[in-house]
């Protein structure tokens, strides 16, 4: 054969240490978006994620990398520094948030407002966004998905293995409740 | 997964196959041949048509990984059946950057010569190539129509080239 398959895996694991995660590491299932702060479909998504949070509550271990493809998304790449600089003062999922509750507003100023809300120390956040301080790590993120058969945004691994399937609520609650049986 | 494409996707020229030289339009006034890219590598892109949904995704990541590409000294191109003024609105409208070539006439003959042409649709396969600076082709894959490849695999073939790897 003159073709070659793979079978589109995690090529990064999920470690503690780097990844922003919510849910305990003893979850019977982990699910890993590769989104953009920017992209429509990535919106929509959002607030499904969130409902198979609730459902799944301690069951359920969920990772969130950045894929900005700024091609499309010119506010996406400083979105995802925003949410990393957010990271370092302890604030990653509060901005996560806000910026998919946001996503028409993705302005470096309504940043800086989001960071403010946060009660984030601006000093700081505004320094490491104007310097791309961040800028290696969301490559880093980035790049592990083109590696791992990212192909699109939002792109999920469930344990590990790329999700190809719908993810409107039914159809994705239903994998991760088969996985996590 | 079902797939209804797949029964009638093509096999593409194997690795080891000299890459078919071809000459087309990349703009109004200016085309583009393989032969003057001996001395680096060159990835092809076959889409269908521009603007449908998956082909812009495929484009707008492959703009996103020019960079890397370039780490290996090679160059992207995309090829589709579409004229040089819908290819230049085209990326013109996706923010693209990269040769977008029009396989527009006779129709889709380079696609033919790649195997990757869909005499029903009148379009292409979604396949890639990935060419040594010798003009050989060292990697080929064709995607379910619509289904975005992605770039790991034109990654792989690119690390590839510089193992040696001529099987």
């Amino acid at each position: 054969m003159s073709t070659t398959q793979w079978e589109s895996a995690l090529t990064l694991p999920v470690t503690e240490a780097r990844d922003h995660i919510q849910g305990p590491a003893e979850a019977a299932v982990t699910l890993v978006e590769y989104g953009d702060y920017e992209c429509p479909y990535c919106g929509a998504a959002y607030p499904i994620i969130k409902e198979v949070q609730a459902r799944m509550r301690d069951r359920l271990r969920f990772v969130f990398r950045n894929f900005p493809i700024t091609t499309s998304h010119p506010h996406a790449e400083q979105a995802a520094e925003a949410a990393e600089a957010a990271a370092i003062q302890g604030r990653f999922w509060q901005m996560h948030d806000l910026l998919y509750e946001n996503q028409k507003r993705l302005r470096d100023e309504d940043l800086r407002a989001y960071a403010d809300e946060l009660g984030l120390e601006l000093d700081s956040f505004d320094k490491e966004l104007a310097e791309h301080v961040h800028a290696a790590r969301v490559h880093e993120d980035f790049m592990s998905g083109v590696r791992s058969g990212v192909n699109g945004t939002p792109t999920f691994y469930v344990e590990g293995v790329r999700y190809d399937d719908s993810y409107d609520l039914g159809t994705l609650l239903a994998a991760l409740e088969r996985t996590a049986s | 997964m079902t797939n209804t494409t797949l029964d009638h996707r093509a096999t593409p020229l194997a690795p080891g196959t000299d890459a078919p030289d071809f000459e087309l339009p990349s703009t109004p006034d200016q085309t583009v041949s393989l032969h003057e890219f001996r001395g680096q590598p060159v990835i092809l892109a076959f889409y269908p048509e521009d603007w449908s949904p998956v082909c812009s995704d495929q484009m707008a990541l492959y703009q996103e990984l020019l960079p890397e590409f370039q780490k290996f000294n090679a160059l992207l191109m995309g090829i589709s059946v579409d004229g040089v003024w819908c290819h230049l609105a085209f990326a013109k409208d996706r923010n693209l950057h990269f040769p977008l070539l029009a396989d527009f006439e006779p129709k889709g003959e380079v696609a033919r010569a790649y195997h990757v042409y869909r005499a029903k649709e009148g379009t292409s396969e979604r396949a890639l190539y990935v060419i040594d600076a010798n003009g050989i082709v060292r990697w080929s894959y064709i995607s379910p129509v619509g289904l975005n490849p992605g770039a790991d695999g034109i990654l792989r073939g690119l690390e590839n080239l510089g193992k040696g790897d001529g099987s």
